[in-house]
């Protein structure tokens, strides 16, 4: 009896910063921002509380439900390129000696070391017309390539910020793998790409899952990169929120764009914990 | 990405996408009038108070007055103390003084629009000229801009436009015209930016179409939408913050932008800065004192000293936008290729943006449908 009652309250003192932390300061905008949506915009800014349903209205509007569905399209390429690429090298870091691996990782999270916007800036300073990747080309005799400005910049930037969060949870899913149940299957007379297939993949759908909605997610509502990297002539949902907020001083449609895009991520994390649980 | 040259030009820019209007069309809602230019009831100030009694609190964007302005402040005009808050861009500034209850600030700086909408709402003390000798110092076109004709409840700041930053050496023919930008020739092609930034976007194809930067007539929109849809595929890129490194790098040979962001004096010599014909915008920063403030004679104290040529002139040198101070702006060392000799005179040809209340979502829709198609 004493002893749960002292469970209980070491529960209770553990939980209640972070709890209170999380209350204050996230669930409490977040219901004020959704609150936001059935009202009117203010002439001066903010909001007038008077009941529309006009934001829902404006958001069917077929131009921003192409930049929905554009951005949806450029972070799903984005999750796929980082997939097909981070497996692999999860996979081989999983395998190295003890002393490489801590080192592999390292590298692996070391561009966060330096701020992000640096990272996307170095970006166009590869790509640009007169970049380090066209100055290489033209000693080729090649001309110049339009590499910047356009949504194969924007994945690439994204692809790159990103994949350290994908490498790192494939990482985690691969090491806590068996090597007896690899063993095991080679032993039974599976090909490496059978046991790939049939042992290695499956166990590994969580891993998997959760780096891709981990690219997928800050990709979906990624503002900068598209600005730097796309020039802005491909506008993402978070470009569209953060004009809504910033400049055109809609508060009310620019919380209902955002609740769009947590509709949209709330949908894909179920998904993703409906699979997981299944895996 | 240089942020604080940002935010400093974000009042223009947000300010310009501004809220005046709002002002003159909806004087009804307002206390003050139906004119939109009336002021509400001055307060009765004594020239003589006592300022060591008064201390003041002022709201300014960052880096936009000289750091050691309170210091200088409180040795000079013997107030008791003097705080400064800082506001990234107009939206912050209006929160915090149109929030309920006394916002602390006695002197705020805000974009011209703004300014009116504030007025409008009565929130501004009319200046008392008598308080501030030092208006004799500005320019008498400074007393003419259309938000606040007369410097009634508002006194400018810093003033400047919107043209063609362009690269001398690059270009085959120097621009004139929006349309050098709008239909670029072979020798531009994807080597031109265009500003996003709300109303920015449509100035140019407003301007070349002869009409007013302020219409809220759909088939005008529609008719600077197509110009605008028709100039995408010829871009290099829509730039609101770093078209300068561009022009610079060579990347672009033409792009839309204030003038105090065109690096004309680059040491290389090579860019220049152009309005074009059909005419453009006109951008003010102003302050103004609140009715709230309870240190008023401060406030007035405090505005007259910062239009002493020796403050003011800070500003021309220090972050590079033209006063509208006469005195001042004779003080200044202008370098060779800088644009803060723009007469006065021709910066008035400018057409001043102002809040369109409801309609103004139309620009919004407009930036995002021709940014996302």
């Amino acid at each position: 009896m004493s002893r749960s009652r002292g469970r209980r309250l070491g529960a209770f003192v553990f939980l209640t910063p972070g709890l209170t932390y999380l209350v204050v300061l996230l669930l409490v905008p977040l219901a004020l921002v959704l609150s936001y949506t059935v009202f009117q915009r203010g002439r001066f800014g903010g909001v007038v509380y008077e009941f529309t349903a006009e934001n829902f209205e404006r958001l069917v509007d077929p131009l921003y439900l192409d930049v929905v569905i554009g951005s949806l399209k450029i972070a799903a390429v984005t999750t796929v390129i980082a997939l097909l690429a981070g497996y692999p090298t999860a996979y081989l870091i999983a395998q190295l000696p003890r002393k490489w691996k801590t080192i592999a990782l390292v590298a692996i999270v070391l561009p966060f070391w330096t701020n992000f916007i640096i990272r996307v800036y170095a970006w166009i300073i590869l790509l640009s017309g007169p970049g380090l990747v066209n100055s290489g080309l033209k000693v080729f005799g090649i001309e110049p390539l339009e590499l910047l400005y356009n949504e194969g910049a924007i994945v690439a930037g994204l692809v790159y910020s990103y994949l350290p969060l994908m490498v790192l949870p494939l990482f985690a899913a691969i090491e806590k793998l068996d090597p007896q149940l690899r063993e095991a299957s080679a032993n039974l007379g599976a090909s490496g790409l059978t046991t790939f297939r049939k042992v290695t993949l499956p166990l590994t759908v969580p891993g998997v899952l959760t780096g891709s909605l981990f690219v997928f997610v800050p990709s979906f509502g990624n503002f900068v990169i598209p600005e730097l990297l796309g020039g802005s002539k491909s506008l993402m949902v978070g470009n569209l929120i953060r004009q809504q907020f910033l400049s055109a001083r809609d508060w009310p449609f620019g919380s209902t764009l955002a609740l769009a895009l947590i509709a949209v991520l709330l949908v894909l994390l179920v998904a993703q914990a409906w699979v997981a649980r299944r895996a | 990405m240089s942020r604080s040259r940002f935010t400093r030009r974000l009042p223009a820019a947000v300010a310009v996408a501004g809220l005046a209007l709002a002002v003159a069309a909806c004087g009804g809602e307002s206390s003050s009038s139906s004119d939109g230019t009336t002021v509400a009831a001055a307060d009765q100030l004594k020239p003589d108070a006592d300022l060591s009694k008064q201390s003041l609190q002022i709201t300014v964007w960052d880096g936009y007055t000289p750091k050691e302005l309170p210091q200088r402040v409180k040795e000079k005009l013997k107030v008791q103390d003097m705080k400064v808050a800082l506001h990234a861009t107009n939206e912050e500034a209006m929160n915090k003084l149109t929030a309920q209850g006394d916002s602390g600030v006695d002197v705020a700086f805000v974009s011209g629009q703004y300014a009116q909408a504030l007025n409008a709402q009565g929130l501004l003390e009319p200046i008392h000229p008598e308080l501030i000798p030092n208006l004799a110092n500005l320019y008498p076109e400074a007393t003419q801009l259309s938000y606040d004709k007369g410097n009634k409840y508002s006194v400018p700041y810093t003033w400047g436009t919107t043209g063609i930053c362009y690269r001398t050496d690059l270009v085959k023919s120097k621009p004139t015209s929006w349309n050098d930008l709008l239909k670029p020739p072979a020798w531009a092609e994807k080597k031109v930016t265009m500003m996003t930034t709300e109303r920015w976007l449509a100035l140019p194809a407003l301007k070349s179409l002869g009409y007013s930067v302020n219409t809220d007539k759909d088939e005008e929109i529609t008719k600077a939408r197509e110009l605008l849809m028709a100039q995408k595929p010829h871009l290099l890129t829509y730039d609101d913050t770093t078209f300068g490194d561009k022009l610079v790098s060579g990347e672009a040979v033409m792009v839309e932008a204030w003038d105090g962001w065109c690096p004309t004096t680059d040491p290389k010599g090579n860019i220049a800065f152009a309005v074009p014909k059909e005419g453009s915008d006109l951008w003010v920063d102003t302050m103004v004192i609140m009715k709230s403030s309870k240190n008023k004679e401060a406030a007035h104290a405090l505005i007259n000293y910062i239009l002493d040529p020796a403050i003011h002139s800070w500003a021309a040198e220090n972050i590079n936008y033209k006063v509208p101070n006469k005195a001042a702006m004779e003080k200044v060392k202008i370098a060779k290729g800088s644009l803060l000799d723009i007469p006065p005179a021709r910066l008035l040809d400018g057409e001043s943006i102002i809040d369109l209340g409801a309609a103004s979502t139309k620009y919004t829709r407009l930036s995002a449908d021709v940014q996302a198609k």
